[in-house]
């Protein structure tokens, strides 16, 4: 089946009811998606389907032919962030980082459809997304600043080259 | 109509109401696809490998259409289209999971829910039950229309559900249970709604399966007080042990609920 990711038209071949997560994980190497719980509970595979935010683990490829997704790879670039990813970067709101994608996609699929969204209107959009880390005051300022067209992707700095961590005892992950 | 087959298993995904009854034959060997949020994590995790998939999504089953005083929703409606259906659907469907499941979600699909964990999943059954509603279905001898409460006891198997209708009720009432935040299947709820044939009770989270609780609507026919009728439910629904709460909480909490939901009712909403 063909299907266009991030503008960008494929050839898939995986089965039918191969999950749209898997397919974009394992057959497209887009790896923002996060396999997390693959029965939808988690929110950390969510995407765009034709604008809509949606699980990937919960859709098959075969409910998909002729629609448009996006993932985080198509919002923006290290050097062009989108107002919701610039607005987790000015409120240091990534925490792990795990659940960071869903929250992304859910947050720029809120402000699409309610440009004015408020924060009950957030806290309920980005419900589906809590995971374990706590502490989502970050999460839901970023969002609410993004909302409001309070952000400042000009002033983020891109960082184009992981550092390197630093090994203090040898074998051990850093 | 297109169809699929790859190794996996053939899809078939019928392009009109038609095509999905003929599709769908007396339903031997074909695993129904409506939103798939309950069908998708069995399919990831190896626990169902179907033969032959009826993907409902381009039948033409959504869609809530009024007549005269009764509403018509099809099979395939998302929950969240149903979020300001008439009371109690609306807030029943308002407390299912999250934005993302709601727009997945399909209202056929709640109905043939099967419990999972021992669990019951069909959250929105309560409300239709309350509410007299009717479920038009597809299958072996035909289609036919039976009341919400028959089709959830004998079970999908060898139906397909293509829609479900209701008529506008005089008031309505609900009650739940709800872990805020935590997106998981209702615990209890009870809606209550009267229409022209009186008040009816229907509970979730009692069961495999919601259910009507018709000692609760036979006592309160016969002039009992709310807080007595309530107190019914004990013979209507025997609440079991599950992971989101034990049997002697529920037995503890429908009573509570039932009588939360009765006098919501009479507030005249």
């Amino acid at each position: 089946m063909r299907l266009t990711v991030n503008d960008e038209e494929h050839e898939l071949h995986s089965p039918p009811l191969t999950s749209l997560l898997a397919a974009l994980r394992e057959e497209l190497d887009i790896t923002s998606p996060k396999a997390g719980c693959n029965q939808g509970g988690c929110g950390a595979c969510t995407v765009l389907v034709d604008g809509e935010a949606r699980r990937s683990c919960l859709v098959p490829l075969a409910a998909l032919e002729g629609t448009s997704i996006t993932t985080v790879e198509g919002l923006g670039a290290a050097d062009d962030l989108s107002p919701v990813q610039a607005a987790f970067d000015e409120h240091y709101a990534a925490q792990c980082g795990f659940c960071t994608s869903g929250f992304v996609m859910a947050a720029t699929a809120l402000i699409d459809r309610e440009p004015k969204a408020g924060r009950e209107d957030i806290l309920e959009a980005l419900s589906g997304h809590v995971c374990r880390c706590t502490g989502y005051v970050k999460i839901v300022a970023a969002v609410e600043a993004a909302a409001k067209g309070d952000v400042h992707p000009e002033q983020v700095e891109p960082s184009f080259e992981p550092e390197e961590a630093e090994v203090l005892i040898p074998g051990s992950p850093a | 109509m297109t169809s699929t087959s790859l190794e996996a298993a053939q899809v078939v995904v019928p392009m009109s109401r038609d095509e999905a009854v003929k599709e769908f034959g007396d339903g031997s060997g074909v695993t129904v696809f409506a939103g798939g949020t309950i069908l998708m994590p069995e399919i990831n995790y190896g626990r169902l490998k179907p033969a032959r998939v009826l993907m409902l999504g381009n039948a033409g089953l959504s869609g809530i259409g009024s007549s005269g005083s009764a509403l018509t929703i099809g099979a395939m409606t998302t929950v969240a289209e149903l979020e300001n259906a008439p009371e109690p659907l609306g807030s029943t469907a308002r407390n299912v999971a999250d934005h993302e499941i709601r727009a997945q979600g399909t209202l056929g699909g709640n109905l043939c829910a099967p419990s999972g964990g021992g669990t019951p999943r069909g959250d929105l059954q309560a409300a239709l039950i309350a509410l007299a509603a009717t479920v038009k279905t597809a299958g072996k001898d035909g289609e036919r229309t039976e009341p919400v409460e028959d089709f959830i006891a004998a079970g999908a198997n060898g139906r397909l559900v293509l829609e479900v209708e209701i008529p506008e009720p005089k008031r309505s009432g609900y009650a739940a249970a709800r872990r805020p935040h935590a997106h998981a299947y209702t615990i209890l709820a009870v809606c209550a709604a009267e229409t022209s044939a009186g008040v009816r009770v229907g509970i979730s989270g009692a069961g495999a399966t919601a259910q009507r609780a018709r000692h609760v609507e036979d006592a309160l026919a016969g002039g009992a007080s709310v807080e007595d009728a309530a107190q019914k439910v004990a013979d209507d629904a025997e609440p079991h042990d599950d992971a989101l709460a034990s049997a002697w909480y529920r037995q503890r909490l429908l009573p509570v609920l039932v009588r939360r939901a009765l006098d919501d009712l009479g507030g005249g909403k």
